[in-house]
């Protein structure tokens, strides 16, 4: 596949090139799929989604937290609404539940009316503050001491996966090259104009650059000389995963926020598990996506606090995203703010679309950020003709274990595939993984089919899944099972056969 | 041929607690007996064990798992039982009435007159034991790499380092060295062995392989494939030593951690699970809080000898083949087993009190803390002795067993509970 594509792609000029297939980059290739464009999307890992949009709380915030005036808010607003409208189009799963911020205690009251406030300022409908009582009542198993909430009710959760490969998949349905493997090395500048990129995979031409490359934005900004100044700091976020069959919390509850994050929340998960966290720690390291036993310890305080019935015998993940924090002051010079979001095509370098500092919430206000930059090129004078033929629809696969019996019968009659369970826990059957790897974004590494499909991620954490769907990937794929990886080369499961086969 | 809609058994599970179940009921005159199993042949996990140790209880011989299988399997199939094979069990309602699905067969729908649960364990993994680090590829449960070592044939690795000396990280440590791989070390937690001795002289120690109690695992170090791992020596309360941590380069980390039961079919069913096994709240006859489904094995406390997990199936698939057959007999009018001194659990949970006018009663017994030396396995009603048995020690690692004789009859009629301690010789 990704030979194939070299040779379609190699020494090719085209219209957009997007660095970076997280949430913020795919959202931008589909947009700009509507036009008449060539555009090329670049990933360095061997799928989309594996840098900060695979590891979050997977919320769509509602959109009070932002100080007022800043291009967060704004974004997080606009992106809020643009929800029902995209995740309907690309059948993302998307629950618009609402979010509770719960004070605990008389002491944390106060701080409520502050994000009310905010919110208000902001243009959040919706919200209202609620009693004590009223908490108690709608989630039983929150801590007894609660004084109060903030219920706003357009916030809502989503599958980040989901979102970030419906979106790719989209946009590679209408025509756009998607790269994995492919890294952004340098700019080929022409004077004060970028007219390419280098890559590990060869130098192609272009007349725009987007820069989507999240924890790496600050890398890509330099190399195109402006804003000497900016710098992502990676700040980390553990989280613990819970069995949806043992641990059901059925609201969005956020804790009281601090200076530097919005807190240890406790929440549900579109596909039932309860998940805890994250805590936040300023790192150094952007691959450093480890978990760490001050990081867990730290996350399982701050949630017992609001839920305290959660019992860590019934964990069954755990993980660590990175967020892509910025240092850029607020434009809005009345606002004295300095991780506000970078989104510009800056003067001091034409054919540069830049974007900086998209932390959370970035999963909310992605698809107001992709239209954003359809409207800055406009701006740019770039005549962005729509393509009769553009299809905003990307058809969801079947789920099995979504499914009700009657049409699981259907699904199997028509594709025994469909009859065999390999993931025993979340009931995820061959058939979808089959279709996965043969998608417009072939799945083909193990990552790759469980952030897909699910799969792996119950209680046996993939202990029963993992020798099939190695064997499946193999069949499929045509290559021996040695060379089947977790997630890209390097990773690969097994390292030989044994002496007797 | 079509398969039928209704059984007298089903049995879910193929390894040795379902493979003795469906023979048991079938013996006992259930008709129709259906084993459900979700591998494409019989005998469960039992096939991947290619190592010997089966077989010394019941046979008096010393077989590799799949040898001890085919007994089994040979007698299911010469005695007419129906087989769904490469199928997987969706759904059992608290009536009996059974969702599975199969590339094969499609759909299917099935009422039984009883169940009999025996889908085994899983294995604890490294999300349960909260062990941090990066996550790449290279962390496997024992079980895992034995699927890939002796059905699949490849290697999962080269350089091991082992957390958990339970059995089937133990057995692994040996099978890997004899593959050519180095086990650089297995680590262990608790002050002691977690799996049975023999284990340890067989595959650890005539092999040379270092184990270190009191040891775990730090930090897993390594993006893509593990690099090496990070251990490091706890303290009482099993809180890392600062200073004591060593990095032990290795590609793979293998987790021998644990089994818990596989319930999550008997929580669908609505069977009452205890706390402390993960498993079924069962009586003598292994029948669990929901009337006609049974359970035997794995899935309702953990076996140290696959004997054992045959002859419980024996017991289930009696008991299933007595209810299908309405032919019970005993009163629910039972007596209930209580955790005494140094007592993990007991199984089964319940005693019906009619029962030990036909047999003597044996319980299944585990231990928290090992004693080395002497003691007395006893059961009282409070006041009296039920039964004594003297062991040379326990260790949590072995499960012992004690049988209250029928002469107690008397004494179990007037009592609600039971209760077994563990106390010192003399």
């Amino acid at each position: 596949m990704t030979k194939y594509l070299r040779s379609k792609t190699e020494n090719k000029n085209f219209d957009v090139i997007i660095i970076g297939a997280g949430i913020v980059g795919s959202m931008i290739a589909r947009f700009l799929s509507r036009y008449k464009l060539d555009i090329l999307l670049i990933e360095k890992e061997a799928d989309v989604c594996m840098g900060t949009t695979a590891a979050n709380t997977a919320i769509i915030h509602a959109g009070y937290d932002p100080l007022p005036g800043t291009l967060k808010a704004e974004m997080n607003i606009l992106g809020n609404r643009m929800w029902n409208t995209v995740a309907g189009e690309l059948n993302i799963p998307f629950e618009r539940r609402g979010d509770y911020v719960v004070a605990i205690g008389k002491k944390e009251l106060p701080h409520l009316d502050e994000l009310f406030q905010r919110g208000v300022k902001n243009g959040v409908p919706g919200m209202m503050l609620i009693s004590g009582d009223e908490v108690r009542k709608r989630e039983p198993d929150i801590n007894p001491d609660v004084s109060g909430a903030l219920w706003a009710e357009t916030g809502g959760i989503t599958d980040p996966f989901a979102a970030n490969f419906a979106a790719c998949e989209n946009a590679v349905m209408n025509g756009v090259t998607l790269l994995l493997e492919t890294a952004f090395e340098a700019f080929v500048i022409d004077g004060k104009r970028i007219v390419g990129i280098k890559t590990n995979k060869g130098t192609f031409g272009t007349r725009w650059i987007v820069n989507a490359a999240g924890l790496y934005s600050d890398d890509v900004m330099h190399k195109a000389g402006i804003r000497p100044e900016f710098k992502i700091t990676p700040r980390k976020g553990e989280y613990y995963v819970f069995d949806s069959a043992d641990i059901s919390v059925n609201n969005v509850l956020f804790p009281v926020p601090t200076v530097i994050s919005k807190g240890i929340m406790v929440t549900t998960t579109v596909h039932g598990n309860t998940i805890i966290g994250p805590n936040a720690e300023s790192i150094q390291d952007k691959e450093d996506t480890s978990v760490t036993e001050e990081g867990l310890t730290e996350v399982w305080r701050g949630a017992v606090k609001l839920v305290p019935k959660l019992n860590l015998r019934y964990a069954i993940s755990l993980f660590a995203g990175l967020r892509a924090e910025g240092n850029a002051r607020c434009k809005n010079q009345n606002v004295n703010y300095s991780h506000d979001y970078v989104i510009e095509i800056p003067a001091e370098i034409q054919g540069l679309v830049n974007l900086g500092g998209i932390e959370s919430p970035g999963l909310a206000s992605s698809p107001a950020i992709a239209q954003r930059i359809v409207g800055l090129l406009k701006d740019a004078g770039e005549k962005l003709e729509e393509k009769s033929d553009w299809n905003p629809i990307r058809p969801a696969r079947p789920r099995f274990r979504d499914l009700s019996k009657e049409e699981q019968k259907i699904l199997i009659h028509n594709d025994p595939e469909y009859g065999r369970i390999v993931c025993r826990c979340e009931n995820v059957t061959e058939g979808e993984i089959v279709a996965e790897i043969h998608s417009p974004i072939p799945a083909r590494t193990y990552d790759a089919i469980k952030r897909r499909t699910w799969l792996g991620t119950g209680r046996c954490q993939g202990a029963f899944d993992t020798p099939r769907v190695v064997g499946i990937l193999s069949r499929e794929l045509g290559l021996p099972p040695e060379q089947i990886s977790k997630k890209g080369p390097g990773s690969e499961f097994l390292v030989g056969k044994t002496k007797k086969v | 041929m079509a398969l039928k809609k209704k059984f007298d058994v089903v049995v879910v599970g193929s390894g040795p607690g379902g493979l003795g179940a469906a023979i048991a009921a079938k013996k006992a005159g259930a008709e129709d007996v259906l084993i459900i199993e979700r591998d494409k042949e019989l005998g469960g996990i039992l096939l991947q064990c290619i190592h010997n140790g089966f077989g010394t209880e019941m046979f008096k011989e010393d077989l590799p798992g799949p040898k001890y299988a085919q007994r089994f399997v040979g007698e299911a199939l010469s005695l007419g039982i129906e087989t769904l094979l490469d199928a997987m069990v969706l759904d059992i309602t608290p009536l009996r009435h059974i969702y599975a699905t199969s590339k094969w067969s499609g759909f299917i729908e099935i009422d039984a007159r009883a169940v009999v649960l025996a889908m085994g364990a899983r294995e604890r993994t490294r999300s349960q034991i909260r062990t941090p680090g990066t996550r790449p590829a290279g962390v496997y449960t024992a079980g895992t790499a034995q699927r890939f070592v002796n059905i699949e044939g490849f290697m999962p690795g080269k350089r091991f380092v082992i957390l958990g000396s339970g059995d089937i990280g133990m057995i692994m440590a040996r099978r890997l060295t004899l593959e050519g791989a180095k086990i650089e070390r297995v680590l262990e937690i608790m002050p002691f062995l977690t799996g049975v001795t023999r284990n340890y002289v067989q595959c650890l120690r005539d092999f040379d392989i270092p184990l270190q109690l009191r040891h775990t695992v730090n930090r897993i170090l390594g993006n893509k494939r593990v690099e090496a791992i990070e251990s490091v020596q706890v303290d009482e309360q099993m809180k890392p030593i600062p200073g004591t941590e060593e990095i032990i380069p290795a590609d793979t980390l293998l987790l021998s951690v644990g089994l818990i039961p596989e319930n999550e079919l008997s929580k669908k069913a609505g069977v009452g699970l205890d706390p402390i096994t993960g498993g079924p709240y069962v009586n003598e006859e292994m029948e669990t809080t929901v009337p006609g489904i049974f359970s035997a094995g794995n899935v309702v406390h953990i076996y140290d000898l696959v004997d054992w997990v045959t002859e419980a199936g024996y017991i289930a698939g009696k008991g299933a083949a007595k209810f299908a057959l309405s032919e019970r007999k005993h009163g629910l009018d039972s007596v209930k087993l209580k955790v005494g001194v140094n007592i993990h659990h007991i199984i089964p949970h319940m005693l019906s009190k009619e029962s030990l006018r036909d047999i003597p009663q044996k319980l299944q017994v585990r231990v928290i803390k090992p004693i080395e030396g002497k003691v007395w396995i006893e059961v009282t009603d409070g006041k009296n002795l039920l039964a004594r048995k003297l062991e040379r020690y326990v260790r949590p690692g072995e499960m012992v067993t004690i049988e209250i004789p029928q002469k107690a009859y008397d004494m179990v009629k007037n009592a609600e509970t039971l209760t077994v301690n563990i106390v010192k010789f003399g």
